[in-house]
Formats: C-alpha cells, sequence, structure tokens
C-alpha cells in the first residue's frame, strides 16, 4: 500500500519551515515535554480527589456518601473531551467578570494547559475513587471493627489501617489508570495544546510525511507505557506483605 | 462493669435482639452461647457500640454507650476486644499491631509501647513472632497476638466475639489455654463461645440466647448442673453441643 | 440569552444535531458488534496453545492498548483512503471518515472486549473444556459451543458497560472532523455564537444517555443474577 510513498525518516533532523532555531524532533520533544507535565499534575489531582471520594463512598454518612457518587456519576458519564471545552470554552465566562478576565489574560499555553490539567485530574479522579472504593470494599468487614473497637477514631481506622491494605489492593488497576492518564492526555490536543499528539499532526501539514511522524509519536506513548508498568512494579515489589494474598 | 439494659436492635422489620438486659460485674466470667443466628454476636458488639441498638441503654463502667455525648473512641480503647477472624491489620508487623493503637490513642511513646507489647507477646508465647507479619503466623498464633494487641490497651473487660470458632481444631486450645490463664487472674470478660468446656472451668455465669432473646442467664453450677431444670431450647442446644 | 432562547436554538439545529447522534449511535452500534466478535476471536486465540495465535493475540491487545484512542483515529483516517484504493483500485470519492472511525473503532475497542471475553472464558471452569473434549469436541467446536456461550453470557454487564464507555469516546471523531453528535454541537456554537450553552447542553446530553444505560445495564444485571440463583 506504500508503493508511492516515499520514506524519509531524517525528515525529523531537518529545521522547522518556521524559522524556529529547532528541528522537527525537537518539535516532538516539545510535544512530549507537555504530555508529560500534563499526565503527571493530573495524576497528582485524580489521586488526591480519587481517594477523598473514594473515602467518602465507604462512610457511614450518608450524605458523603452521596456526595462521593453524584462526583463519579457526573464525571464519569460525560465524555472527556466535552469536559475539557467545559473547561475551557465554558468555565471561564461562568466565573466572576475579573477572574473570568484574569484567566484570559494568561498566555493561551498556559489557559490550555490548566483547563487540561483540572479536566483529566478530575475525570481521571472519578476512576481512582471507584478503584479506591472497591480496595477499601474488599477488605472484610472486621478490619475496620477492629480498628474502631481499639479506640482508633474513623479517620484513624482508614488512616492507619483501611488505606495502606486498599492501596496494596488497588495497585494493578491503578497501574492502568496511569497509563490512561497518558493516553487521555493527548485530548488536550483538541483544544490546541500542543502535547505529544498534537505536534505529530503538526508535523503532517509541516512534513508531509505523516507515516513517520505518527509511527514515532506511537512508539514514544508505548515507551511511556513499558515505562509506566515497570516503575509500578516495582512499587508493587517495594510495598508487598509478606504472605499476604490480597483482599478476602 | 457492664449493664446492659432492655437492649432491643432490628433491621428493618427483622428483630436481631429483643428486650435484653443482664450485667457483668467487675472480675466476673460470663459465657454467652446459643445456635448461629441467636444474637449473641450481635449483643456483644453492642457492648462497645460496633452494632449500635435501636432502644434501651448499655452502660460500661457507668458511660452510656449510647449516649451522643459519649467519647466512643476513648470507650472502646478501655474496652478489649477479639474477633471471630483475629482482625490483624496485615500491612503492619506483630509488634506493630500491638504498638498503633498505643500510640494513637493513648498517646504512649514508641519504646514504652513496644516495652508493652513485647511483654504480653511473651504471655500469649509468641515472643520470637514479633517482627513477622499476620499472614505468616498460623490461625492460633494469629488469634493469640490479637489477645495480645487487646491486653496492650490496659483494658478493663474483654470481650471475645467466637474466639475459637474459625481455627482448625488443633489449634482451639492453645487460645482457649490463654484465656483460662486470663480469666483466673480475675479479668473481667465476656465471651459468645460454643466451647461448653472453656464454660465449665472458668465461667461464672452461662447466658444462653436464641432468636434474639436472652432464654436464661444463670450461674455455671446451675447451667450445667441442673439439667432438668433448663428450658427446651437450651436442652436441645446442650445434647447437640455435647454430640459432637 | 434566556432559556428560551436557548431552546429556540436547540429546536432551530435539532435536525443537525439528530443527525449527528445517529453518527454517534451507528458508529457504536457497528463497534460494539464488530469489536465483541473481532475481541471474541482475539481471545480465544490468545488463550489458544498454539504459540503464533497467541502471541499474535497478546501483542494486538497490547499495542491497541497502549495508544491514546485519538492517536488510532488519526492511523486509519489515514490509512482507509490508501487501503480502500489498494483494495477496489478506486480513490474514495464519498466522505471516508465515517468508515475510518467504524475501522479504528470496532479494531480499537476488539482489544479491550478481547480481555474482557478472556477474563470470562477463565472464569469458566477448566472441567468444562475437559468435559467437552472428554465428550470427543474438538478444540474449537468445544470454545465454540461449550465455553464462549457461558462465558459471553458472565460478561455480558461488562460488554455492555464498555458499550457505554465506546459511546462516550466516539465523541473523539472530533479529531477526524466527522460530524457527531459533539462535532455537530459545537459547530452550531461557533455559528450561532452560543458555546457555552452548547457545550453544556451536550454534556447533559451524554449524561443522561450514559446514566439511563448504566440503569438499564445494572436493570439487567440484577436480572441476571435472579435468574441465576433461581
Amino acid at each position: 500500500m506504500f508503493k508511492n510513498y516515499s520514506w524519509d525518516w531524517g525528515v525529523f533532523l531537518q529545521p522547522v519551515s518556521t524559522g524556529e532555531p529547532t528541528n522537527y524532533l525537537g518539535w516532538l520533544l516539545a510535544g512530549l515535554y507537555n504530555t508529560v507535565v500534563l499526565a503527571l499534575s493530573a495524576s497528582l489531582i485524580a489521586f488526591a480527589v480519587g481517594v477523598v471520594m473514594g473515602v467518602l463512598r465507604t462512610t457511614p454518612n450518608r450524605w458523603l456518601a452521596a456526595l462521593g457518587t453524584t462526583y463519579v456519576g457526573i464525571f464519569r458519564n460525560i465524555p472527556v473531551i466535552v469536559q475539557l471545552f467545559a473547561w475551557y470554552f465554558v468555565l471561564p465566562e461562568l466565573l466572576p467578570d475579573n477572574v473570568g478576565t484574569w484567566f484570559k489574560q494568561l498566555p493561551a499555553s498556559t489557559q490550555m494547559m490548566t483547563s487540561a490539567v483540572l479536566c483529566l485530574g478530575l475525570y481521571m479522579g472519578a476512576r481512582v475513587c471507584e478503584l479506591i472504593r472497591s480496595g477499601i470494599e474488599t477488605l472484610p468487614k472486621g478490619q475496620r471493627s477492629a480498628a474502631l473497637a481499639l479506640g482508633l477514631t474513623l479517620p484513624q481506622a482508614y488512616r492507619y489501617v483501611l488505606l495502606p491494605v486498599a492501596f496494596r489492593v488497588a495497585i494493578p488497576p491503578l497501574t492502568s489508570e496511569m497509563i490512561n492518564v497518558f493516553k487521555n492526555s493527548a485530548v488536550a490536543s483538541t483544544i490546541g495544546l500542543l502535547e505529544l499528539s498534537a505536534q505529530a499532526q503538526q508535523l503532517v501539514d509541516y512534513t508531509a510525511h505523516p507515516y513517520e511522524s505518527f509511527a514515532v509519536a506511537t512508539a514514544v506513548y508505548i515507551l511511556i507505557n513499558v515505562i509506566v508498568v515497570l516503575i509500578m512494579r516495582q512499587v508493587e515489589v517495594s510495598v508487598r506483605l509478606p504472605g499476604y494474598i490480597g483482599g478476602k | 462493669m457492664i449493664e446492659i439494659n432492655n437492649v432491643s436492635k432490628q433491621y428493618g422489620t427483622f428483630h436481631v435482639l429483643t428486650d435484653c438486659s443482664t450485667k457483668v460485674a467487675k472480675g466476673e466470667v460470663v459465657v454467652v452461647c446459643g445456635p448461629s443466628g441467636s444474637g449473641k454476636s450481635t449483643l456483644i458488639k453492642t457492648i462497645n457500640g460496633l452494632e449500635p441498638i435501636n432502644k434501651g441503654d448499655i452502660r460500661v463502667n457507668g458511660t452510656s454507650v449510647c449516649s451522643p455525648k459519649t467519647n466512643l473512641s476513648q470507650l472502646r480503647s478501655k474496652v478489649g476486644m477479639v474477633f471471630q477472624n483475629f482482625e490483624l491489620f496485615p500491612h503492619l508487623s506483630i509488634i506493630e499491631n500491638l504498638t498503633i493503637a498505643q500510640i494513637k490513642v493513648l498517646g504512649r511513646k514508641r519504646n514504652e509501647a513496644g516495652d508493652k507489647g513485647r511483654k504480653y507477646l511473651d504471655r500469649v508465647g509468641l515472643k520470637d513472632q514479633a517482627a513477622k507479619y499476620p499472614a505468616q503466623l498460623s490461625g492460633g498464633q494469629q488469634q493469640r497476638a490479637a489477645i495480645a494487641r487487646a491486653l496492650c490497651m490496659d483494658p478493663i473487660c474483654m470481650l471475645f466475639d467466637e474466639p475459637t470458632s474459625a481455627l482448625d481444631p488443633e489449634m482451639v486450645n492453645e487460645v482457649l489455654d490463654v484465656m483460662v490463664q486470663l480469666a483466673r487472674e480475675g479479668t473481667t470478660m465476656m465471651c459468645v463461645t460454643h466451647e461448653m468446656g472453656f464454660a465449665r472451668k472458668v465461667a461464672d455465669r452461662v447466658i444462653f440466647m436464641d432468636a434474639g432473646r436472652i432464654i436464661e442467664d444463670t450461674s455455671k453450677a446451675e447451667f450445667f448442673g441442673n439439667i432438668e431444670g433448663r428450658t427446651d431450647r437450651a436442652k436441645q442446644f446442650l445434647s447437640r453441643i455435647l454430640q459432637h | 440569552m434566556t432559556a428560551i432562547d436557548l431552546l429556540s436554538d436547540i429546536t432551530n439545529s435539532l435536525p443537525a444535531l439528530a443527525a449527528g447522534m445517529v453518527t454517534s449511535l451507528k458508529i457504536t452500534a457497528i463497534a460494539v458488534v464488530f469489536g465483541i466478535v473481532w475481541g471474541a476471536i482475539l481471545a480465544v486465540m490468545r488463550l489458544s496453545s498454539f504459540k503464533p495465535f497467541a502471541l499474535f493475540a497478546q501483542g494486538y491487545v497490547m499495542l491497541l492498548r497502549s495508544i491514546p484512542l485519538i492517536m488510532v483515529l488519526l492511523w486509519f483516517f489515514l490509512m482507509v483512503p490508501q487501503l480502500i484504493q489498494n483494495l477496489f483500485g478506486v480513490s474514495p470519492r464519498t466522505d471516508i471518515r465515517l468508515v475510518s472511525a467504524m475501522v479504528a473503532f470496532s479494531l480499537f475497542e476488539a482489544a479491550y472486549y478481547s480481555e474482557i471475553i478472556r477474563a470470562g472464558i477463565q472464569a469458566v471452569s477448566r472441567g468444562q473444556l475437559s468435559a467437552a473434549n472428554a465428550l470427543g469436541m474438538p478444540y474449537l467446536m468445544a470454545m465454540r459451543l461449550i465455553v464462549l456461550p457461558q462465558a459471553l453470557r458472565a460478561t455480558v454487564p461488562a460488554l455492555l458497560t464498555q458499550g457505554i464507555v465506546l459511546f462516550q469516546d466516539t465523541s473523539l471523531v472530533y479529531v477526524i472532523g466527522l460530524a457527531d453528535f459533539f462535532r455537530s454541537a459545537k459547530n452550531i456554537a461557533d455559528r450561532d455564537g452560543n458555546t457555552v450553552e452548547m457545550i453544556l447542553f451536550a454534556g447533559s446530553v451524554y449524561l443522561v444517555i450514559s446514566l439511563l444505560a448504566s440503569a438499564g445495564v445494572q436493570f439487567l444485571q440484577r436480572g441476571g443474577r435472579y435468574v441465576k440463583v433461581g
């Protein structure tokens, strides 16, 4: 199918045609940088929000649990691209005038990055929430009772007993979500943030070598995947409990 | 020490406990028995507020468990509890299991808590297991560690919720031996158990429950000595227990 | 803008929005059907004792699960026209975006479906396969007649839930400029200058549809469990 296609892997080393002092590889690396910044910042938010909401969903207080349930219901049932457009195009309009104006005066790339980080953080947070919740729920019910019976308060019981075990149970699915943050970060290209996939698309327009450019971007995503898996495996091994199989 | 007054509890229309009343005096050992589903585990869990109740009142050392003004954590820290499934914390070593509540609840220093923990581990015969994790111990060892964990809090009384029913038969005695020793030292104890041998040996009183009610609440001598004077339900239960 | 203005805006744009929704649903339906079929084949290959099959399936699933869906869509938008030209010797005259999206989603979702189905197959006890083999059924026949029907039935809720995720994911065809529901809403917003309202409206529509569908799956699941017990 490539009989009329002339391959040229050297295209990445050509200087960019816009006159910037870089080559096309430099563009891809700049995109990779944005992808990493976006994914890591978003995963911090996702983890913090996810843990809080996951805990809320398992508390005996009905209102707190309902708050967690509502959060998950909204953020898991609206497509991520729609959420992103809401953060980027809608929210600044709904903020008080002075805040909205301040936001719109920020550099465009800062606006995009901020919206994308918040969007991905809260979107992924809903998924983390469910993992933490099910991690807590797979623990035997007696663990909570035993912690309380020793006089630990409910927050202490979560902090010292339930969460440390729930985290360990949740590491394998959290690994997939960590990979998903990187994959989902590509959606930020739709509001113009020049992350990895956006740079790949830009290269198509500038170099007319779509296959090479997509192949490199794809390979980088796969590489990120492998790195995340390796790191998470190390984490898993280092917190493994002697003799403990897990859950029930 | 423990006063249970007219306690009732229901889930929807299902009555788990109906109008239960009893007392446990200081130094007394009370065994609670009855068929499964009779509400005995629920009853013992109401004493430290792990199971909320709908009616009645429970007092431990004069403090009401049900009053919203009571600091439940503080009260629970004084009431030791041992669970059917041990419920050691899997992510903590045995010694950490014994010290965490001492440090976080009682505010003891780490080394003070550690000393206390090792003392009680020695008493239950687990001195060498301090650094191990729960999953590396046998069931009997885990339950003895769980008893030591409760003792570390210097409880004013101990609650046992079927402490031997999740154990392999050959491990039951090592746990019972620890409990007998505690009873002989004058520990106030309330034990839900089917181990009638334990009851004969150390109980002061025996409570028999069925369908959420306390049907009998008598001295050990009366319960085991006067079989003819027992209710039909208790007779049935005893004959079934003795057969196996 | 008042609520009434918004309502009239939406009413005026209704044909375009409805056409967009039809496109979204078409992609979803096609990808669910072909994704499950291809996913089941991949799952069986993955579990087969013939190494090349197992390796192919494993590699396929790993590859597609490590690439962003947006990249997959871009790849197929790039390749499908070429493929059509090579296979049929004609240059595509019609809009190939819909076809590309359908192919991309089917092949992409198959990777996810295959993992669900594989878990389902592994949950069917090994004794079932042995029993079928003992009756003289060869591997593929035993899979098709005995194991897969049980595995699929057990995984129906998970497959349907994945379908809801897929329905939401179809909104990403935005990147190849295909006028699905969301893109139509955005186009209208750009034309009429009511971005805020149209995006919130689109979000609400997805939310309501997904929540209703989830509730439906849960209802089915509860029904299924009841039947299983009885």
